[in-house]
């Protein structure tokens, strides 16, 4: 038997998180939902697990951080120190005060640009990439489900097409895969 | 679904759908330019040129083309720089600092403001880069291994702070902006009918399709750089302020200045989105989103930003007094009696006395009223920069060398140009890009749209 693709649209979030709570319960697994905007509350309902960009962007930050450290240490410090006004740098850490915009400048920009990166190459979302919605309506107002038979084998085809249509569905429309 | 309290003003009039909201925004692109707007682009192009001409002139010329003298060595240009940076820091005060305090009406305006932001800080960098002379050599600022040996910029100087800070401003804005534009070019991507416009908003959208776990994303990382900006602009401003209090002259050697410099920025950007919105609005037939609720906040913010700017003028002066420093106290003295005493009185006018009109009810809820004063505003922000940057240097310790400034023509020019070099930028943007952040205005339209607002249906 092919594996078949269930694109159920509906026409409003509350309904998709209803329907989505509905099937769910019935132990029917949701492979995806395409939105127009995010739909609170759907992520859990779903399983979607929390995404740990935050943490990238923590640890880019703090690298940030250490290279500006590096940097200030290395050209100010190391390489060619200057003697301004008779204050001479002998030590970074006597200079650590002028330093501080700059380190903090540099976290920012490390931690922002490289959790912008992650996130656009974890969605795979870059230029000149296709898009994958299965209908250009879900970036309008509509909201598509997709559910797949290969992740539930515990129901045959008629078995989830009735359950799913037992839920408001906009339309619906079943493919192979 | 979570309903605001019924005493919050609606912020989507009228009965939208969501395919309205998609409608609304993405309509006007589609459609034929309107002719106001070929007017408006062709005049703004034009003041463009010359601004272009002007700087051309410059480069070639050299800095003297400028109305710079042996004593005032920092004039129009630094004024300029500051002010149009000052414009920038209310796009991320709208985009960040709103999104952080979750104040809803910001989705209306963020975009445009955001939009408004880069454009701005553009404008801003065209000074210092030419102000350096040899502007090919303007990568010298960067810590790049070069062939003089082993020479470093200067981390010990506040000038080195600030090629640190706009850049880092300059780019995550543009990162912020873009990374909410990516879900709403999807939309205009796949509402498109003509083929070309459909390629080149596909790959604008780079394959955006609103998978759940990449809205999660989107969330999380809207957050996160709402989190890391919001510090990041109030070190912009606070370090722009630092190329000044730094330094030993009186006038300039002040504590207060980074507070003093972040509200009064956000004071004049605030002043600017009003300019441009209230504009936009009636132009783009925008107002069921971009109503009387969002402009009275704004003006809100304004009083506030306004007054803290007051309060900053009186302390400075105060302050120069009781310091009991001579130089300090006739720094001051000569700022509101001496040569361009005109030009303070006209700071003080505008920056102080004109946006407290704004407590009046009435004339924060018009929309007249307002675009004036956020004219007036813009001015006297401009003029701020202006009085502390000259009337301070013009005349220093050694009266052998006090002097006086008068702009030239190439400094009009460049000024008056970088101004038609926005609004091309920000009509281009009003034309061929989503002016509203369409899908997250659909994220609040149950929550605080009048048709649902205060009513059963969910």
């Amino acid at each position: 038997m092919a594996n078949k693709v269930f694109h159920v649209m509906y026409d409003d979030d509350q309904k998709l998180l209803d329907a989505a709570t509905a099937l769910v319960k019935q132990g029917i697994q949701v492979k995806d939902v395409f939105s127009p905007f995010p739909v609170h509350g759907l992520d859990p309902i779903i399983g979607v697990k929390r995404t740990r960009l935050a943490i990238a962007s923590f640890m880019y930050a703090t690298t940030g951080t250490l290279l500006a450290i590096l940097g200030t240490w290395y050209f100010m410090i190391h390489d060619w120190p200057m003697n301004i006004g008779g204050k001479p740098n002998f030590t970074w850490i006597e200079n650590a005060p002028a330093f501080v915009p700059v380190m903090f400048e540099f976290s920012v920009f490390c931690g922002a640009h490289g959790m912008a990166i992650t996130y656009l190459l974890r969605n795979g979302t870059l230029p000149g990439m296709p898009a994958s919605n299965p209908d250009p309506r879900t970036t309008d107002d509509k909201f598509v489900m997709e559910i797949v038979t290969e992740d539930n084998h515990a129901f045959s085809v008629t078995d989830l097409e009735e359950k799913i249509r037992a839920t408001e569905v906009f339309e619906l429309s079943i493919k192979d895969c | 679904m979570i309903k605001e309290a019924a005493i919050r003003k609606p912020l989507i009039l009228g009965h939208k759908s969501y395919h309205d909201i998609t409608n609304d925004v993405v309509g006007p692109i589609e459609g034929k330019a309107p002719r106001q707007w070929k007017i408006a682009i062709s005049i703004a192009a034009v003041i463009a040129l010359y601004g272009v001409g002007s700087i051309m002139y410059l480069v070639g010329t050299g800095i003297g083309a400028w109305g710079l003298n042996k004593t005032v060595g920092w004039s129009w240009d630094i004024t300029n720089f500051v002010w149009w940076v000052g414009i920038g820091h209310a796009g991320t005060l709208i985009s960040a600092v709103l999104l952080l305090f979750r104040q809803r009406w910001r989705m209306a305006i963020n975009r445009s403001a955001e939009a408004m932001t880069i454009f701005a800080v553009l404008m801003a960098a065209i000074f210092p880069v030419f102000h350096m002379g040899r502007v090919w050599q303007a990568y010298w600022t960067l810590p790049l291994p070069n062939q003089f040996g082993s020479l470093w910029p200067n981390f010990n100087s506040a000038l080195m702070w600030d090629v640190f800070a706009i850049s880092t401003y300059f780019s995550v804005s543009l990162v912020f902006w873009y990374i909410g534009l990516i879900p709403d070019f999807a939309t205009i991507r796949d509402r498109m009918v003509k083929p070309r416009a459909k390629k080149i908003y596909g790959i604008l959208s780079f394959g955006w399709s609103g998978r759940a776990k990449h809205w999660t994303r989107f969330e999380e990382v809207s957050l996160v750089l709402a989190g890391i900006a919001t510090p990041l602009v109030f070190s912009v401003h606070s370090i722009v302020s630092m190329d000044f209090a730094t330094s030993v002259v009186p006038g300039w050697h002040a504590t207060i200045f980074p507070p003093y410099f972040v509200s009064g920025a956000v004071f004049s950007g605030f002043a600017m989105v009003l300019t441009l919105l209230l504009i936009m609005r009636k132009t783009m037939r925008l107002e069921a989103y971009i109503n009387m609720a969002h402009i009275e906040y704004m003006n809100i913010v304004i009083i506030v930003t306004g007054s803290i700017v007051g309060v900053a003028y009186l302390t400075e002066l105060f302050i120069s007094w009781y310091s009991g420093v001579e130089y300090e106290s006739y720094a001051f003295i000569n700022r509101f009696s001496g040569p361009y005493s005109w030009a303070y009185w006209m700071m003080m006018t505008c920056n102080v006395i004109s946006p407290q009109l704004f407590w009046f009810k009435k004339i924060r809820t018009s929309l007249t009223a307002t675009f004036l004063l956020s004219i007036v505003v813009n001015i006297g922000m401009w003029f701020e920069r202006f009085v502390i940057i000259v009337t301070s240097i013009h005349r220093d310790y050694t009266p052998g060398a006090w002097g006086e400034f008068h702009p030239s023509v190439t400094d009009i020019g460049m000024f008056v140009g970088t101004i038609g070099i926005f609004f091309t930028l920000f009509l281009l943007f009003a034309r061929y890009f989503p002016v509203l952040a369409l899908n997250e205005l659909k994220t609040i339209l149950k929550v605080s749209g009048e048709s649902y607002k205060n009513s059963d249906k969910h």
